[in-house]
């Protein structure tokens, strides 16, 4: 069976974002990029799948600017067997990726797609849940166990007051959550064969799909800041204050 | 304009983080609500007394028990044509079904919003909440989900709307649900709570959370935790206050061994009160805090109980 595990270059998770002085959107110029923490975790999971002989291929796809390739190598890296690079320099939204990963998904024809269950920087949290709806398949999402059987797909999900276990049809989308595996680190030997491995580059327009933004940003503004208060000194300090001055208890 | 808002419930009635959907939808015009599952009447009576609903609808159907995205996703789509907004709140229910039926519509849903600025237009948070983005949307139809933090509940009681029932046309059976593993808790649920008391790493281990507990009995606090906790083993994921957990903003936060990682910050530097408790106090967590303990906690977690003891 085939996975397709979408990778998305966002800036990394330990860099202190800056709202732009003019508001129009967040500084990603001279920041450092690095994949999608939750997509980590998808291409982790498929390669454990091949690992288990579930899996006998993993295509990794990203999309965006020619440096997207980059992100496709980490996955690589990690055990995927080749890329897809769909290049663009306009602005990709959640709906325009489902539409151009559904597109993939009819060609490639994968029997599982991992995503992660959110991109850090939109936290949109959309794409697989709307690549499901596109493909007329069944979701496991925010999943922090899977197991394949036959042509079920067995998902256990982090919901809001505890886990949830779904059954899937095959083919399904699964996207996931923190818990579902440790990502590993490439080793130095597979990142030069990931080197040689091939990536193929295609563009929105041959895939026949529109692109144009259903969402224009107006503008970012910085939240606002909290201000440091003031340390007490003893546990009877603290709650005569959180009496008395804050007046919660 | 009118505008509807799938709702979530359970045995005690409408839960709270619908309750904030219902009041963004408010924002926008005449509101309706959706119920759907199983034995449903309950449920109903508590939607009919929201404030501000105008309509009720009950959609009865074994098929949309646990409101699975794949059946429930299609019965708003049906039900679609009729309004301008479908709202749900950011929850592990919302955030499953509203991208899903918003591909159904072909629009681009807009996910956890914080603001309503027009009927076009709204404030979401972007980069773990290190941004807040205003939005405008240009498709016919919004699907919506609300961050309910940022939104006070409409109130359990005031209204008196009518109920209809909803005929469920064939719904897709392409997942099935299994099983589930809900922690029960006499405490409040996290999102709900007006005290949350949250653990870190410098609890050490989950024994430990017990130092915790007789505190939040005292002040009838739910209990959370960063995701270091949770991914340590400590505690279970549903406790993770976070930008990837849960997303409060109580009355009173009091954070136990959390040094505040940008991460756990964005889930509840919305609080009203921060309390902070460390032995580091270099500890980030201590510049949003409004009030700073620096002390080993396993001293001043007792001694935090038996003060609350004598007051």
């Amino acid at each position: 069976m085939k996975i397709l595990v979408p990778v998305k270059r966002v800036v990394d998770y330990n860099v202190k974002v800056r709202v732009k002085t003019d508001g129009s959107g967040i500084e990603t110029s001279g920041v450092k990029m690095s994949m999608n923490p939750f997509d980590e975790i998808a291409v982790e999971e498929a390669v454990r799948l091949k690992e288990k002989g579930v899996a006998t291929e993993i295509v990794a796809v990203s999309m965006g600017v020619p440096q997207c390739a980059e992100t496709i190598r980490t996955a690589l890296a990690m055990g995927a067997d080749r890329g897809i690079l769909v290049e663009s320099d306009a602005e990709l939204q959640p709906l325009a990726v489902a539409k151009l990963l559904k597109a993939l998904a009819d060609q490639e024809k994968p029997q599982i797609i991992i995503l992660g269950k959110q991109a850090i920087d939109d936290d949109m949290s959309a794409t697989g849940q709307m690549l499901a709806a596109l493909l007329g398949w069944s979701q496991g999402t925010f999943a922090s166990k899977v197991a394949v059987e036959g042509d079920t797909l067995t998902v256990t999900r982090e919901v809001d007051g505890g886990l949830e276990t779904v059954a899937l049809t095959l083919p399904a989308i699964v996207t996931t959550d923190l818990r579902l595996n440790e990502p590993r680190y490439a080793s130095l030997p597979n990142i030069m064969k990931a080197r040689k491995k091939p990536i193929a580059n295609v563009k929105p327009a041959d895939l026949g799909v529109d692109t144009t933004p259903r969402l224009t940003v107006l503008k970012v503004a910085e939240p606002p800041k909290r201000k440091a208060g003031q340390k007490v000194g003893s546990v009877a300090e603290l709650v005569g204050k959180l009496k008395t001055e804050a007046k919660v208890i | 304009m009118t505008s509807l808002v799938l709702l979530e419930f359970d045995d005690s009635g409408i839960k709270q983080p619908s309750r904030s959907a219902v009041a963004a939808a408010t924002a926008l015009g005449e509101v309706h609500v959706l119920v759907a599952g199983i034995n449903l009447s309950i449920a109903s009576a508590a939607a009919a007394k929201l404030p501000g609903v105008a309509k009720v609808l009950a959609a009865d159907n074994p098929a949309l028990d646990h409101l699975l995205a794949e059946p429930t996703a299609a019965l708003l789509l049906a039900m679609a044509p009729a309004y301008s907004h479908i709202l749900a709140a950011t929850t592990a229910v919302g955030k499953n079904v509203m991208p899903r039926l918003a591909a159904l519509l072909d629009v681009q849903p807009i996910s956890d919003i914080a603001g309503v600025e027009d009927a076009d237009t709204f404030i979401r948070p972007i980069y773990a909440g290190n941004g807040l983005a205003t939005v405008k949307s240009s498709d016919s139809k919004k699907i919506i989900t609300v961050r309910a933090a940022s939104f006070d509940p409409v109130a359990v009681d005031g209204g008196n709307a009518p109920t209809e029932s909803v005929s469920v046309g064939d719904l897709p059976g392409l997942s099935k649900f299994v099983s589930a593993e809900l922690s029960k808790s006499e405490r409040p649920e996290l999102t709900a709570a007006r005290v949350v008391i949250s653990g870190g790493r410098g609890m050490q281990n989950g024994e430990n959370f017990k130092l915790i507990e007789p505190i939040a009995d005292k002040l009838g606090a739910a209990v959370g935790a960063s995701r270091a906790a949770v991914d340590a083993g400590f505690v279970p994921n549903e406790y993770q206050v976070g930008q990837t957990g849960k997303i409060v903003a109580p009355e009173l936060y009091i954070a136990v061994g959390i040094s505040g990682a940008i991460q756990h910050l964005a889930g509840m530097k919305d609080s009203k009160v921060i309390v902070a408790i460390n032995k580091d106090e270099e500890a980030p967590i201590f510049q949003v805090a409004d009030y700073g303990l620096v002390a080993d906690l396993f001293t001043a977690l007792p001694e935090l109980a038996a003060e609350l003891e004598r007051s």
